[in-house]
């Protein structure tokens, strides 16, 4: 460990805003994609979803009227 | 060589492909980006010039790195997928551009946040910064070209054209520390001679390197999925994969 403290550790040696900055907007940056790009996952599973159903409602429909 | 790649190109196991694969990269994105976050802010020494400021290099350089490493991947990609016509190929430039361009935000940034404390001056119009913008626009243009068509086979060839045409700025970012005068320094770490760099610095420097590559592979593949899936979505197989949950 090279900082006596933990409030040395934040400090960085005076340069705390810019390391932080960095860190920050790359942990920021890094996590945004990740969720974006699970979120699209999440998306397109649930469209699939919603056209297999409604194919299936009209399918029904189709055999009622046919009944 | 070619009967055995032959079945990638078939959507349904290159998705699956991406999932064997994507629990190793996961893993070893996890493991470096700790401990090499960890080791360089709180583990390697400070700088004899530039004390603690210095620590932005341990996510400075693996993103510049990487954006380049990244477009290099997402060329090749295109190339395959213009010379062999495989639409997966196609999926995989896509699926790499929002990745490549996020490293490249990451190392304007770092780099604009590094600039100031030691520069003065959060952007000058030097030529390695300049080279590495016109690399965010390039990624910029790659995306938004493939969506601006509304047939997608156009698009993706278009996109594919500019993904290609773009590598020559790579050599551009390589060099322009040589063959301008530039604020910026050349390069830390050499292959043939040794590194102006401790190895006290170097190792965590390596560890995060190696994690943010793993991290553009790993995310490069659950894009790829999705686009997959996007294309896929009214085949069967999509729809066993979904109703499975």
């Amino acid at each position: 460990m090279q900082f006596e403290s933990l409030s040395d550790f934040f400090h960085m040696g005076g340069y705390a805003f810019y390391v932080w900055l960095s860190f920050g907007s790359c942990a920021a940056i890094l996590l945004g994609l990740v969720w974006a790009s699970l979120n699209d996952a999440k998306r397109i599973k649930r469209e699939v979803e919603a056209q297999m159903k409604r194919e299936a409602r009209i399918k029904q429909a189709q055999e009622e009227a046919k009944a | 060589m070619w009967k055995w790649l032959h079945p990638y190109a078939k959507a349904e196991r290159a998705y699956k492909l991406c999932n064997t694969l994507l629990p190793y990269f996961v893993t070893v994105t996890a493991v470096c980006i700790a401990v090499g976050w960890i080791w360089g802010l709180a583990f390697a020494p400070a700088d004899y010039q530039q004390k603690d400021s210095y620590r932005i290099i341990f996510i400075h350089v693996p993103s510049a790195i990487l954006s380049m490493g990244a477009y290099s991947s997402m060329a090749i990609a295109a190339i395959v997928a213009l010379v062999w016509q495989l639409r997966n190929a196609e999926l995989a430039v896509i699926a790499i551009a929002p990745v490549g361009a996020a490293m490249t935000a990451i190392a304007l940034i770092t780099g604009a946040a590094w600039g100031k404390p030691m520069w003065g001056a959060w952007w000058v119009w030097d030529a390695r910064l300049t080279s590495e913008l016109i690399l965010l626009f390039l990624y910029f243009g790659v995306l938004s070209l493939y969506h601006a068509f509304e047939d997608k086979k156009s698009g993706g060839r278009a996109a594919c054209i500019l993904a290609i045409v773009g590598v020559i700025n790579l050599p551009i970012i390589h060099f322009s520390v040589e063959w301008w005068n530039t604020l910026h320094q050349g390069s830390t770490i050499t292959k043939f001679d040794t590194s102006a760099i401790d190895s006290s610095m170097l190792w965590p420097l390596l560890i995060n390197i190696l994690g943010f590559a793993a991290f553009v592979g790993a995310l490069s593949l659950v894009r790829l999925k999705n686009e997959i899936l996007q294309v896929e979505k009214h085949r069967p197989w999509v729809r066993q994969l979904v109703s499975r949950g």
